[in-house]
């Protein structure tokens, strides 16, 4: 089992705390004058995406965590599972529900994704930043009605509804900003 | 901020010295590890204070020094630490930790009068300085008595009181680690948030290089003291050791504790030892951070904000 001592603590270290992954995002070493040191970190739940707050007494060691990072290609659902493929070596991996999370809204194939893999299997998948999604449906907007930053509800070809300006029709291609879920544009 | 250092040690008559920053010798200090480098295929060590060779200069010079150098420590990086950090240490023969902590006080305001965040923080007002024993200290903010507790019951207030156990620290643990762990959590924090604080005669287990007195009540503690404000340590000063043996003895209990603790052993710098043989005058002395001071100056959060280029870019 491989571990880092706390000396070797910096940011973006991947060690397990309860039993999870986790990306170190702050370390601090508290010191009272010319006594022990302590290291306080934050981290990151890389499955959860919780924020922990960890203190160690220096010259402790954790468990590292054996956690990787690939682009990968979304191939498609089978409804249990969703494909994705490294589209350099062409090897294909099986997310679960738990793994695809949020991203699930925003994929419809082809898609290029952040894998994270832990051990070997997706842990989380991140979805572009923006993707281009079709609307699927949404009701035509009033004539006349231009007040400034109305919106409206439409579903896009993936299932998700997203509040568009007015004059969207269905049919028309979209940019949304996978982060917070809004309308950026007309495609 | 150093010309009125300068300035200020001038008008007491106290000289101002250079030490060597590379030595042959690395400190035995179980908390603090050197940096190491090479001369000549020989290892040498960065010093992680003056302390020593001020000390040396003392003992054949007897009169009152000053040095702002440089000071290096592996493994201290963070929001109040750098590697590399300026220090500012000085010696006062004769004085005992009250006399050194009055003088500090002078220096701090002298400092503070200079500061345009203090002048405008204040409203003209005076700055206000603290005076706490570690057991005052311990009593008020915990309720426990640090000369006569135990790691279990630290432990046990840890556990009733909701106190973060860091991983690595257990009730069978070193009764100093426990301090240390409740100093930074329970006491630092309940000290005046704009003011200074100074926190004296430690217990006699965390000495050091200080002496070791009989408080009121008869408990031995370590005539030693530190400055903060708020929370930041910003000085430590001792009224000094001048015995050589127990000094020897005191270094060998070091490297007991080091190999404890996994650290590598370090060879007794015998030229310090020498000079304690030959004669450390009665004096006090303190090391005071630089950074931290100019920190505390302008009221930036980070040490990084005070130095020119942070470790990342150094």
């Amino acid at each position: 089992m491989a571990t880092y001592s706390t000396n070797q603590f910096k940011n973006g270290l991947k060690i397990i705390l309860d039993n999870d992954p986790c990306s170190i995002t702050e370390n601090n070493v508290v010191k009272p004058g010319k006594g022990q040191a302590f290291n306080k970190i934050k981290a990151k739940n890389l499955r959860t995406g919780r924020v922990l707050e960890r203190t160690f007494k220096s010259t402790e060691s954790v468990e590292a965590a054996d956690v990787d990072e690939m682009n990968v290609e979304y191939l498609y659902s089978d409804g249990e599972y969703w494909h994705f493929m490294e589209p350099s070596s062409f090897e294909q991996y099986a997310a679960d529900a738990t793994a695809v999370g949020e991203a699930v809204k925003w994929i419809k194939g082809q898609e290029v994704c952040v894998m994270t893999l832990w051990d070997g299997s997706p842990l989380t998948i991140t979805p572009p930043n923006f993707v281009e999604l079709a609307v699927a449906q949404t009701d035509p907007g009033l004539k006349g009605d231009t007040a400034q930053g109305a919106t409206k509800p439409a579903t896009l070809e993936t299932g998700t509804e997203v509040k568009v300006p007015l004059f969207i029709d269905e049919g028309d291609i979209l940019k949304i900003d996978t982060r917070n879920g809004e309308y950026v544009s007309r495609a | 901020m150093l010309k009125n250092i300068r300035a200020f040690f001038d008008d007491r008559q106290v000289i101002e010295v250079e030490t060597p920053l590379l030595s042959h010798h690395a400190t035995t200090d179980p908390h603090l590890d050197s940096l190491r480098s090479r001369f000549r295929d020989q290892p040498c060590y960065l010093n992680t204070s003056p302390e020593y060779a001020m000390k040396r200069l003392l003992a054949s010079w007897r009169i009152s020094i000053y040095q702002i150098c440089k000071a290096f420590r592996d493994d201290e990086l963070g929001s109040l630490h750098n590697p590399e950090f300026t220090l500012l240490e000085w010696y006062r023969l004769d004085y005992d930790c009250e006399q050194l902590m009055d003088e500090l006080t002078v220096l701090i305001e002298t400092l503070c009068a200079r500061s345009a965040r203090f002048l405008s923080l204040r409203g003209g007002k005076k700055i206000r300085f603290e005076r706490l024993s570690y057991q005052q200290a311990f009593e008020n903010f915990l309720g426990i008595n640090p000369h006569r507790t135990t790691s279990a019951e630290c432990y046990r207030f840890a556990l009733s009181h909701g106190v973060e156990i860091p991983q690595g620290l257990g009730k069978d643990d070193v009764l100093d680690d426990w301090l240390d762990w409740l100093l930074t959590q329970r006491v630092l924090p309940a000290f005046q948030k704009e003011g200074f604080t100074f926190l004296y005669d430690y217990p006699a287990s965390q000495c050091a290089l200080a002496k070791i007195g009989r408080d009121t009540q008869g408990v031995a503690v370590a005539r030693r003291f530190e400055l903060f404000y708020g929370e930041i340590e910003l000085a430590n000063g001792f009224h000094e050791l001048t015995d050589p043996a127990e000094q020897l003895q005191r270094f060998k209990l070091e490297n007991k504790a080091r190999k404890q603790r996994g650290k590598d052993f370090v060879c007794i710098d015998n030229h310090f030892i020498a000079a304690l043989e030959a004669g450390l005058p009665e004096c006090s002395g303190l090391a005071l951070g630089l950074d931290r001071v100019l920190m505390v100056l302008l009221g930036v959060e980070n040490i990084e904000q005070v130095l020119s280029f942070s470790w990342a870019n150094a």
